[in-house]
């Protein structure tokens, strides 16, 4: 697709895709000009493809909004006051912010699971259901159910407790409830706001294969705070740091690219300082 | 510094007790309770003065459960719960009618006020940034809580006795939902704020809408707190007199006409009993409004404690 070309002419250096033979497939087309919440300017300049079937990770510190360009895929940050940007987000070559698109339905393509586990304050199953209620399934509702929670890894451990509070498990596997919640509705992305960050380190690691093991089937999305952890999941990279020359603190992309070359060859200068952890 | 120097040239033996003392300059004498510290005595006084001030408080509490106790229990039989009171001078009788008029009076204002509280009440959580509206409307909730109860019984009149023609449990029950209002309003507010934000930010990134997100989510996570709003309004319409005076009044014979009920006559009630038979100069109606009273204050305490149990086990999920 051309439109994943026309993503690395940002002036933010060249941070093409690389060794890519033939076009990749390009499931949301990102390209943020200007974010701002009300008169303070977020994020500048991310511009950026997500491709189908890999995880995408957003690194960088924290407040270089790489959590704000996430919310925007799936018009989350509808919900802000004051929020507006110019450029377009398009989804399967069609932009979500047209003024014809309902954001409710983007959000039923494009999942998302968030920093904290929230699940509700229903049963397991109910939970998972949740999405097949708002769609009106009318189907073997059961049936889906435990595709979502073998999918997350988490039947073994709660097919005897169906019925009990979603509150009442652990983190890691609240995490994971929600991640089956997110899958149960079959989104084609998924879009995962620092989803370890509340975790243990087994948690996490339990939340990682996961990712690996959904992208077969799941386009993925994720910010992370963890170097190590996007190192280890993540297929392509996009490294995002904070412009404070205008007086703000403006978000923008330094550098996008295959995981592996962002990590040992980075081109920006400030990709290669804040990996070798020079600053954060 | 001066152990680990110590330990070292010791050679692995416990530094001598003269050379080291890990304690020495901490008064010890400062560290002990005494009774001439100014401190210590201020300390016992003022928890005796909190002791006292409590059970001065519990006296009347236990003081009016013990004469309702002692003077209602008496009376308290099964013919007392299940009879029509009796005429003057007429031994035996109860007040079973007044206890199904007070249900379905409370009843009736439960059916008019909780969907109209819980309604305005998710209106005023959910408005966005807090409009004028919505700041209008829970101002008029907090007034009217403090709202006096006869006023509402005046509305009533006005509103239904008037066109109605008569007396009745409807205008009985309107005049209790008047009163219901404000508190279901706003501690079903209070409930529905106290849903955790990252719940409804979950339904809206599912791809919820916004009345959705309202009805599968908010309200039924908020239900336990709602519940407790509405326990603690029951409680309060079930002790209603005034407003009841103006709107059912009473009457000594059940609420039935042709063996159906029937809304729209003249209503008994056992607050309004208590009203009636504790002034009337008949030993056997006084008995009966002590035996009334308890019941009362027995079914507001059940109520209050099924309004508890709700809560706390929403507490336990959370």
């Amino acid at each position: 697709m051309s439109s994943s070309e026309a993503v690395h002419g940002n002036g933010n250096g060249n941070n093409g895709t690389g060794s890519e033979s033939r076009p990749p497939d390009v499931v949301i087309d990102c390209q943020i000009q200007d974010l701002h919440y009300g008169t303070f300017k977020a994020v500048r300049d991310a511009h950026l493809p997500i491709l189908k079937n890999s995880i995408t990770a957003f690194i960088g510190p924290s407040g270089c909004g790489k959590s704000t360009v996430l919310r925007c895929l799936n018009r989350m940050n509808d919900l802000v006051r004051g929020f507006r940007f110019s450029g377009h987000v398009r989804y399967r070559g069609k932009d979500i912010y047209a003024a014809t698109v309902d954001a409710v339905a983007v959000r039923r393509y494009i999942g998302m699971v968030f920093q904290q586990p929230n699940p509700f304050a229903m049963s397991i199953f109910n939970n998972v259901a949740f999405g097949l209620r708002l769609n009106g399934y009318k189907g073997d509702k059961a049936e889906r159910v435990e595709t979502a929670l073998r999918r997350s890894a988490l039947w073994d451990e709660v097919k005897d407790k169906l019925g009990k509070s979603g509150l009442s498990l652990s983190g890691g596997q609240q995490q994971r409830l929600c991640i089956a919640r997110a899958i149960a509705t079959e989104p084609e992305v998924l879009l995962m706001d620092e989803p370890c960050s509340a975790l243990d380190p087994i948690a996490t690691r339990k939340i990682e294969e996961l990712m690996v093991d959904l992208k077969n089937r799941y386009t993925i999305a994720i910010v992370t705070h963890n170097l190590q952890q996007a190192a280890r999941v993540a297929d392509k990279t996009g490294f995002l740091y904070v412009d404070t020359s205008e007086g703000g603190r403006t978000g923008y992309l330094v550098e996008f690219g295959d995981t592996k070359q962002l990590f040992t060859a980075p081109r920006e200068t400030h990709t290669r300082n804040y990996i070798s952890g020079e600053f954060s | 510094m001066a152990t680990s120097d110590t330990a070292l040239t010791d050679s692995g033996g416990l530094p001598p007790s003269d050379e080291f003392n890990p304690f020495a300059g901490v008064d010890f004498q400062g560290l002990e309770k005494s009774l001439r510290r100014p401190r210590t005595l201020l300390d016992l006084f003022l928890s005796g003065v909190v002791l006292v001030m409590t059970g001065l408080a519990l006296i009347p509490l236990f003081s009016v459960v013990w004469m309702l106790l002692v003077r209602g229990g008496r009376k308290l039989t099964w013919a007392a719960l299940t009879q029509a009171p009796p005429a003057p001078l007429e031994p035996g009788g109860g007040f079973g009618n007044a206890i199904i008029g007070t249900a379905l009076m409370v009843g009736l204002a439960g059916l008019l006020s909780v969907p109209a509280g819980i309604l305005t009440a998710t209106f005023l959580a959910e408005s966005r940034n807090d409009s004028r509206l919505a700041q209008v409307v829970r101002f008029a909730a907090k007034v009217l809580t403090g709202f006096p109860s006869i006023l509402a019984g005046v509305f009533a009149y006005g509103a239904v006795v008037l066109l109605t023609g008569g007396f009745s449990a409807l205008a009985g029950g309107v005049a209790l939902s008047i009163l219901m209002l404000p508190t279901i309003i706003l501690t079903a507010e209070d409930a529905i704020r106290m849903v955790p934000a990252k719940m409804r930010e979950a339904a809206i990134g599912m791809g919820a809408t916004h009345t959705q997100t309202v009805w599968m989510v908010l309200l039924p996570t908020a239900l336990p707190g709602i519940l407790t709003g509405v326990m603690l309004a029951v409680a309060r319409a079930a002790g209603e007199t005034a407003p009841l005076l103006f709107t059912a009044l009473f009457s000594n014979y059940w609420l039935t006409s042709g063996g159906r009920l029937d809304f729209m006559q003249p209503t008994a009630s056992l607050a309004v009993l208590i009203y009636n038979f504790a002034s009337m100069p008949f030993e056997n109606q006084m008995e009966l409004a002590w035996a009334a009273a308890l019941v009362l204050v027995l079914l507001v305490l059940a109520l209050n404690l099924v309004g508890q149990a709700v809560s706390r086990r929403q507490h336990q999920q959370a």
